[in-house]
């Protein structure tokens, strides 16, 4: 079907999508999509911003910025989408509701739409006891469906809750987070149903270590009809050593990682390239998975290692996402694309030695 | 039955952890326990009782929902209470959450469990205590109205803390049974 508009012009909604993002662009028009998740500084630097995005170059659809993942303070994610989309990054906004309450959070939709900003992603938020500041208080004024009905109502509406009007309504594309791997394991996929009832149109999963585990919330999801009505990416990440995996299984909230794998790194001689071989594989399973729309790729604190994976995997079938053009004051953005254009020549020519290619 | 007899008849014990900014104490837990494990029976009762309210529609109007606010509440804290461990929020979807209150999950969650759940059920903010949303999902599969817990329910109204949720209930119940023709 040839395209009905130029698909590098973002100034405009097209017919059917809800924003004029490039994320909704490339999952309407069928493609796998690929997002990943930007590690947020503990800095008030841009660059470091910059740097973090620039290793993605050309291997995303769009970037994930956290707001305060794991309860940990960081750079704030309508701070760094507003940083990323100067450049033209198609960030995606992730809001918590731990920390905000209703007042503050429809503002911040309003001020991150008015920068650019075409995709929320609608969270609970992890625990405060889980983060670095446990004594903080607990907002959870919205939970993450109330907080996707309410965007949704802005947006489709052109309302505040309150019901006061908005003259120029946000134009997003809402997304929520699913977790398939934490019980009650009958209730998941209804909860699905419940977020897209409330207004949820892609959701990302949590990391899937367990592709069986998957399959059986995914033909559930099938019957449902769910697949059709929303967008589902699924979160996927290298492992660096069996001792990590250990530690994120006990101590980070809603990761479920079967034995079966720790074994898989324990034996390995490379342990960090194990785990790298086992999202590799994860990606290519999912995206032969029915209803499987794309992968979020979360390699928290290996964030370098994303470029590769994603090539190896080959879930791009050759598709290059678009990537920016760094300015010429911009000293940072060059030398870390430069850098991630040596990672990935490194690991080409290392991918002819590999056994999981071809 | 004495209360120590039915901690002891649970099969669920809970130490309150020292962290949680909610406080509970083990037998309120354990008679919340109790309560889900009935939620079939108490979906009933609680439908007839809310029957009875409804008769009583037209003493409260008389007497002015205001003045019956105290006595109601003073008994409807009270009897929540030792039964939800209710945190009187004032907008109760008990009958929806399969009798488990959702004010007890330290996220006041209202529309199901966050991704957090651990492997064996339980919550992520306090590990000792079963996730109230995976006992809801359990109440609401032993109720005849058990479906209700997919309905989406939005965000709580902060400003109607603390006020009677059957006073509220059974006058909207009168108000819509009044637009709708019927008599009241």
């Amino acid at each position: 079907m040839p395209e009905a508009f130029d698909p590098e012009d973002f100034s405009f909604v097209p017919e059917g999508h809800s924003s004029a993002g490039r994320l909704e662009r490339v999952l309407r028009r069928g493609e796998f999509a690929v997002t990943a998740e930007l590690n947020p500084p503990d800095s008030a630097d841009p660059n470091k911003v910059y740097e973090r995005g620039a290793v993605f170059d050309g291997w995303v659809d769009a970037i994930n910025a956290t707001d305060g993942s794991g309860a940990n303070c960081h750079m704030s994610s309508v701070g760094i989408c507003a940083l990323l989309t100067r450049v033209g990054y198609a960030p995606v906004m992730q809001i918590s509701c731990r920390d905000r309450n209703r007042i503050a959070i429809q503002g911040d939709v309003l001020g991150a739409a008015a920068m650019g900003v075409a995709n929320i992603l609608c969270l609970t938020g992890d625990g405060v006891q889980a983060g670095d500041q446990p004594g903080a208080k607990a907002v959870f004024d919205f939970d993450c469906m109330s907080l996707l009905a309410a965007i949704a109502t802005m947006r489709d509406e052109g309302r505040f809750m309150s019901g006061r009007p908005i003259t120029e309504p946000p134009r997003l594309f809402l997304g929520a987070a699913i977790n398939p791997f934490a019980p009650p394991h009958d209730f998941r996929p209804l909860r699905l149903k419940k977020k897209i009832e409330a207004g949820a149109q892609f959701v990302q999963s949590q990391y899937c270590f367990d592709v069986a585990m998957l399959e059986t919330y995914m033909a559930r999801v099938r019957d449902l009809g769910l697949d059709e009505r929303c967008f589902i990416l699924v979160g996927v990440g290298p492992l660096a050593s069996a001792r990590a995996a250990r530690w994120i299984r006990t101590n980070v909230p809603g990761i479920h990682i079967p034995d079966a794998i720790i074994e898989r790194l324990e034996g390995a001689r490379d342990q960090s390239r194990e785990g790298a071989n086992i999202c590799i594989e994860t990606m290519q399973q999912v995206k032969e998975m029915p209803g499987v729309s794309g992968v979020h790729v979360m390699a928290y604190r290996q964030e370098e290692l994303v470029a590769e994976i994603v090539a190896k995997s080959g879930v791009l079938k050759g598709r290059r996402p678009w990537k920016p053009e760094p300015r010429p004051g911009d000293a940072a953005v060059i030398e870390a694309a430069a850098e991630t254009q040596r990672i990935l020549e490194r690991a080409q020519s290392a991918q002819t030695h590999s056994p999981h290619t071809g | 039955m004495s209360f120590k007899r039915l901690r002891k008849k649970s099969s669920l014990t809970y130490r309150p952890a020292g962290t949680s900014p909610v406080r509970r104490g083990s037998l309120r837990f354990t008679v919340r326990a109790w309560s889900v494990r009935h939620a079939r029976a108490l979906e009933w009762l609680y439908r007839r009782f809310a029957g009875v309210l409804l008769k009583l529609h037209g003493l409260f109007a008389r007497i002015g929902y205001q003045r019956v606010e105290r006595p109601v509440l003073a008994v409807e804290k009270r009897v929540k209470g030792v039964l939800f461990d209710c945190r009187m929020c004032g907008q109760c979807v008990l009958s929806d959450t399969g009798m488990s209150c959702p004010m007890n999950c330290p996220k006041s969650l209202r529309n199901g469990p966050c991704g957090g759940v651990r492997a064996n059920g339980h919550c992520e903010v306090e590990p000792d205590m079963p996730c109230v949303w995976v006992e809801a999902w359990k109440g609401s599969r032993a109720m005849r109205d058990g479906d209700a817990i997919l309905r989406v329910q939005p965000a709580l109204d902060q400003s109607l803390r603390g006020s009677s949720a059957w006073l509220r209930a059974t006058a909207m119940s009168a108000a819509a049974k009044a637009s709708s023709g019927g008599p009241v």
